[in-house]
């Protein structure tokens, strides 16, 4: 390289640096891969799911797959979603 | 009490064997009776980074099936009187590794040695399961490198959910950062994640940073732990590793650039 291309180069200073790019990349792949992790553990949603479903079966007639349960974390808090989805026509037993 | 640690990384080819030899070397260098145990069942190398590949009789498969005892699969170093290394098999597939097995040789060597280092494959199957199973402590070999540090991520989430300390809800796995093949001019220059970028990402102690260098391809040629070649950064930064786990109080080396002046910048230094 000549002279003016160093020089050019120092004063254009940086572009974007790959370093700063890998290390964007890995904390929101990380981040997302953590919460997969970390909801996945608890052994006991399955069972809670189906005791749920017996639960509510009692008032209204749901399907199965109108359920869901999934353990979130948010920050610092982990965070139990419960989420039922009601028939259009509910019919009260 | 003995101490059982895994050396790990999930990642194939950053330098756990590399590490594992050095690392149980320096152990015994200062004193600790050591053995460093290959996991890698199907494709050995600890005893070629070792040295001792021409010496393997009986390998770790037949400790378990009973073919052999285990005090004679052991192979003494050829550099330090401490230090024992125990082969993986080359033939046999990867199953006949039992955690029982594993677990009686391992209580078997608790009561002579200090320190059992297992050198973990690369993956997250059964092999590389067997190895962090048992641990104490485990060193994560990590390259400033993105494939490199998530799945030292994935390996300290199997760490913490799997080992035996997880299941049985003892204390958890003390884990260490072990970053190798780091060249600060990279770092300097924005190419390559720093130390304090993958600490920041992995959230565990550093242990020592080992610096990118051609010693290390000397050091497998001709069967020596990189710890043993004279003179060489690397050999440096594994001894200075191996104090602090012993608990001395060093301070990290290897991490800066060679300053470049302003001089050599703009007229070309290399």
């Amino acid at each position: 390289m000549s002279l003016i291309d160093n020089l050019l180069d120092y004063l254009r200073g940086p572009e974007k640096k790959t370093a700063v790019m890998a290390k964007e990349r890995l904390q929101i792949i990380l981040a997302h891969e953590r919460a997969g992790r970390n909801a996945a553990t608890p052994d006991y949603l399955p069972a809670l799911q189906e005791e749920l479903l017996e639960v509510i079966a009692k008032y209204i007639h749901i399907d199965r797959d109108k359920l869901k349960v999934q353990l979130e974390k948010h920050g610092e808090y982990d965070v139990l979603e419960l989420n039922v989805t009601l028939p259009e026509n509910q019919q009260v037993l | 009490m003995a101490k059982v640690i895994v050396v790990t990384s999930g990642k194939g080819g950053v330098g756990k064997t590399t590490t594992s030899a050095s690392f149980a070397s320096g152990l015994a260098m200062r004193g600790n009776k050591t053995v460093v145990i290959d996991f890698d069942v199907g494709l050995r190398n600890l005893d070629l980074i070792m040295g001792c590949e021409r010496r393997v009789v009986f390998d770790i498969i037949n400790v378990i099936n009973g073919d052999a005892a285990l005090s004679r699969a052991l192979i003494k170093d050829k550099h330090c009187d401490n230090l024992f290394v125990l082969p993986a098999s080359q033939t046999r597939d990867k199953d006949a590794l039992s955690l029982e097995g594993v677990e009686r040789i391992i209580n078997e060597l608790k009561e002579t040695f200090d320190y059992i280092v297992c050198d973990s494959p690369a993956g997250i199957e059964h092999g590389a399961f067997s190895a962090l199973y048992f641990a104490d402590e485990a060193l994560v070999v990590t390259n400033p490198e993105v494939s490199s540090v998530r799945d030292s991520d994935r390996i300290l989430g199997i760490l913490a959910a799997k080992s035996k300390r997880a299941v049985e809800g003892l204390d958890p796995v003390k884990e260490h950062l072990l970053v190798t093949r780091y060249n600060p001019s990279r770092v300097a220059a924005g190419e390559m994640l720093s130390v304090d970028d993958i600490q920041e990402i992995l959230r565990i102690p550093l242990l020592g940073v080992i610096p990118e260098s051609e010693s290390v391809l000397q050091a497998s040629n001709s069967g020596t732990p990189a710890i043993h070649i004279d003179k060489s950064d690397v050999a440096e930064a594994y001894k200075d590793m191996v104090a602090r786990f012993m608990g001395d109080d060093v301070p990290m080396r290897f991490v800066a650039a060679e300053k470049v002046s302003l001089f050599k910048r703009l007229f070309g230094g290399h």
